[in-house]
């Protein structure tokens, strides 16, 4: 106290909405610092270039749910976003067939029908009934929760505004919404398909991130947060930011730095300095101290009030409802680097199926089995995979005629038995190359080099806590007005000045920008909750 | 031989848009000799069984009870709410066997409707090919293959027959409202069937012809066209954009005298209570036309081949609907459109206009409200 703010406000965390939040605040005029303690920016968005020439997305991958009205705002294009269409989907299946669905709606057709012609109509359908649904969320993702317990004028506008959107939904779609918040995503879409591979290809969008299985009630709802990534428009569309992520998080800094953003790496805060119940500032692991009227936290809600806030600043309640925050990693990454392009058995050669996402989810049970493994410690023995081979969409990402590979690979849980280490790391690589193989057999001897990025690594390295890359999990019960507490959802905290800005907050995660934006908001309304 | 190489995506498949440089020829080809059109990207289903006409009869808007053996009935089909979800023809090729063409994929909705009852369904989409031979001269080139029996086929009738020696299904319906054939034939052989009447058109004119033409044959014949004239409801998003057959001047299609089809209460609701819409057919008025081309000092311009982008058509002031397809045509003489009309603008013989853009400046055409089709000849039904 005494001292004068060096600084509007200090953001903590240079993730992709820590830099959105930093950016929309200087946009406003405020003097902004952001933090961040690893050596470059963009949180769990980054390139790195971990072998020499080689260029991996080390965790997230691919961009869609990047709020429009943010890449418009900050301007990204001019700072160097460009994203690239993923056109494709191609599930390899055991028995030498596969799955395709292509970027043109008659290719897609003729191949669901192969499988089964009745799918082949049902297919379009439940696209309409996605966009339907997207549509139908949408307006959502970009408001701030309002509390329903609440009688402020504020949140009663919140409520209203909320209402009459779901009223003017009609009955059809109102009813449907209400289904995919509670049903799990294979029951949902066993009401729609009957063909294994399709139906868990497009499961398997409901249980990325989660620590959940395909037939786990919730996941139809994950499901639609993946619908509803637009790009130019056009929903459930999924690209590939050109250098990688991390470019995506550089074009955002580039943003902020222009509108007068102060961006310090290396700079890891130990401790949010807290007078009299109010922020005001931060204290540096190093010992410096640095203040600011408002301190904003890109971490998840967890690493923020449970490591970065004395407890004793927060009321007991609060401290017990972000205990109980779930936030469990269940996935890996698996970065490779490889001499030559993995050959499909089921379609043989370099081809426009390369050039999309590659779903290693033949079936349902598949997905469930691998479920099971992590329930009791364990990570898939066959695991469900994502990969993309970047450098086909972006050759920069690896030199001439090289390429690299990036697996999301589900599940592996962060509290393995006998916990992580070395040994697991290599034999947790060694089954997604193994299980890859079966598919792609000159894999193994294609790979150059591997990153195996575990849970344990994404906490100890990414700061994610318990490994997950949503900053808590995207289940219904810390979802909108619970997210990541009851009555704390406008990205306020009980500690005055302290705001929320990451992922842990509404509308949650994935490359989004729809928290940092929110946050940023909110902060400049001002006020207390 | 599609030497403007003029392809275009239908169904999955590629099509030729013009066989020639310049579609002119093939359009006259249709209204004075023949042309020869590939319409086997339609999808055609066979469906049979002792409950097919029960479940027809559930299905369409028209009373399948009483289409003969051998005849052919155009309809559309609904939803609960009696919006049109595709239309189409059918054709009773036996006792319990019917064809059923239609512009979308329709297998889930047929499946939809089928329960508890004994029919089944084939696609033949993909194993089924169809030639459409249109025109005045199409009766004389399909004798001059042999084709015994094409004589005596009426107007909408269907029946079995050999041409050139491959087994063929021939219905005399089409898309151009002229005298004509649609040709049913196993996919393989529809390439001989092709050259064989190729062939023996040679000496009345016949012409390969692509869908510009046929586009322009079917807004003279004041034939909607799915997803450019309405849009079906498994497409819509907003429920202003369905229709129902009564607004798309298809009233003659709906039986509301059978107890039960999909759709029939709500159509018996809005035939009781009138419309809000009709599909009509306009006339753009020439001499306001040159005026509106007069104010830049130009000729009148009409468009070289149809249009499919929604134009608003006024009544003085007030928007009163939109033309959804439009054209030159040629036959005529007349700039002709596919209007939806609000209310009492949709009278045959009110005065409205239609917005052209002339040199970048939005401009309106006086134009008539009439009755479609624009195009009608005897020969069609003789």
């Amino acid at each position: 106290m005494g001292r004068e703010a060096a600084y509007d406000a200090i953001v903590i965390g240079g993730g992709h909405n820590g830099l959105t939040t930093a950016a929309y605040l200087a946009r406003a005029g405020r003097n902004v610092l952001v933090l961040e303690r690893r050596h470059l920016v963009g949180g769990s968005t980054v390139t790195e270039e971990v072998f020499p020439g080689f260029k991996f997305s080390v965790l997230s991958y691919v961009v869609s749910l990047l709020r429009p009205e943010i890449i418009r705002e900050l301007q990204l294009p001019r700072h160097g976003l460009e994203i690239l269409p993923l056109e494709s989907t191609f599930t390899p299946l055991p028995d030498g067939d596969r799955l395709v669905r292509w970027a043109d709606h008659d290719q897609t057709r003729r191949e669901i029908y192969r499988h089964s012609p009745l799918d082949a109509d049902a297919y379009d359908r439940f696209g309409q009934l996605m966009y339907r649904m997207a549509l139908a969320v949408k307006p959502i993702l970009s408001m701030v929760p309002p509390d329903p317990t609440s009688m402020s004028p504020k949140d009663l506008r919140g409520m209203l505004r909320l209402g009459k959107h779901l009223r003017d939904l009609g009955e059809a779609d109102f009813f449907m919404l209400y289904k995919l918040m509670t049903m799990s995503s294979a029951d949902f879409l066993d009401e729609w398909f009957e063909t294994d591979p399709l139906k868990a290809t497009m499961s398997a969008s409901g249980i990325i991130g989660t620590f959940l299985g395909p037939r786990s009630p919730g996941t139809a709802y994950v499901q639609l947060h993946h619908y509803m990534g637009e790009i130019d428009g056009a929903f459930r569309a999924w690209g590939f930011a050109r250098g990688g992520t991390g470019a995506l998080a550089e074009s955002i800094a580039s943003a902020a730095r222009e509108l007068g953003v102060t961006i310090r790496e290396n700079a890891s805060v130990g401790q949010v300095i807290v007078r009299g119940g109010r922020a005001v500032g931060v204290a540096m692991e190093d010992g410096e101290e640095i203040r600011a009227s408002t301190v904003v936290s890109g971490l998840d809600p967890r690493r923020t009030f449970l490591s970065l806030v004395d407890e004793s600043d927060l009321p007991p309640d609060f401290v017990r409802s972000i205990r109980r925050y779930r936030s469990v990693g269940s996935s890996g990454k698996v970065n490779l680097a490889l001499g030559e392009l993995p050959n499909f058995t089921s379609l043989p050669g370099d081809g426009d199926h390369l050039r999309g996402a590659i779903s290693v989810s033949p079936s349902q049970d598949y997905l469930e089995r691998a479920y099971d493994d992590a329930k009791y410690g364990e990570f898939s023995r066959r695991p469900y995979m994502d990969v993309i081979i970047p450098s086909l969409i972006d050759p920069g990402m690896a030199p001439p005629g090289k390429h690299v590979m990036s697996c999301f690979v589900q599940y592996a849980p962060y509290a393995l038995n006998g916990g992580w280490n070395d040994e697991k790391r290599e034999a947790f690589g060694d089954t997604v190359v193994d299980t890859l193989s079966e598919y792609a057999p000159n894999l193994r001897s294609a790979i150059i080099h591997r990153q195996v990025v575990t849970p344990q690594d994404m906490e100890d390295e990414f700061g994610l806590t318990g490994g997950n890359i949503f900053h808590g999990e995207l289940s219904l019960q810390q979802l909108f007005f619970l997210r990541p507490a009851p009555r704390w959802a406008n990205y306020r905290t009980p500690v005055r000045g302290l705001y929320l800005c990451g992922s842990g907050t509404h509308p949650g995660g994935g490359i989004c920008g729809g928290p940092g934006r929110l946050a940023a908001l909110e902060i400049l309304k001002g006020g207390s909750r | 031989m599609c030497r403007a190489s003029n392809w275009r995506p239908w169904a999955g498949y590629l099509a030729a848009g013009s066989y020639d440089l310049y579609h002119d020829r093939e359009y006259w080809a249709i209204r004075n000799a023949a042309g020869l059109i590939d319409v086997s990207p339609l999808y055609k289903y066979l469906i049979r069984g002792p409950d097919a006409v029960r479940f027809l009869d559930r299905l369409v808007t028209r009373n399948v009870s009483k289409c003969r053996v051998g005849r052919v009935m155009y309809t559309p089909w609904c939803d609960g709410d009696g919006k049109v979800i595709d239309d189409g023809t059918l054709a009773r090729l036996d006792e319990n066997v019917f064809r059923l063409t239609s512009a979308d994929p329709s297998l889930l909705w047929f499946h939809d409707n089928a329960a508890g009852m004994d029919v089944s369904f084939e696609d033949t989409s993909d194993s089924t090919a169809a030639l459409a031979l249109q025109g005045p001269n199409s009766r004389k080139i399909l004798d001059a293959v042999s084709a015994p029996g094409i004589d005596g086929l009426g107007f909408f009738g269907v029946m079995d027959m050999e041409l050139g020696g491959i087994q063929v299904s021939v219905s005399r319906t089409g898309y151009t409202g002229d005298l004509g054939y649609e040709i049913w034939v196993d996919a393989e052989k529809a390439i001989p069937l092709w050259d064989t009447l190729m062939e023996a058109g040679r000496s009345y004119g016949i012409a390969p012809t692509g869908l510009m033409a046929l586009d322009m044959a079917r807004i003279e014949a004041g034939l909607i066209l799915v997803t450019v004239d309405y849009v079906p409801t498994h497409q819509a998003l907003l429920e202003e954009q369905k229709s129902t057959p009564l607004e798309l001047g298809l009233a003659w299609t709906v039986d509301l005298g059978k107890e039960r089809f999909v759709g029939r209460n709500a159509l018996a609701r809005q035939a009781e209570t009138g419309l809000e819409w009709q599909l009509r057919g306009l006339e753009i008025d020439w001499v306001s036309l040159e005026e509106a081309y007069g104010t830049v000092g130009l000729p009148p311009m009409v468009p070289s081949a149809s249009w499919r982008t929604s134009v608003p058509v006024y009544d003085g002031r007030s928007q009163v609907g939109y033309a959804t397809s439009g054209c030159w045509s040629p036959l005529l003489k007349k700039y002709i459109a596919l209007v939806h009309l609000r209310g009492s603008a949709g009278v045959p013989g009110t005065a409205l206009e239609m917005e052209v853009t002339v040199e970048h400046q939005r401009l309106r055409a006086s134009a008539t409200v009439v009755e479609t089709p624009f195009f009608d000849p005897p020969r069609k039904r003789g």
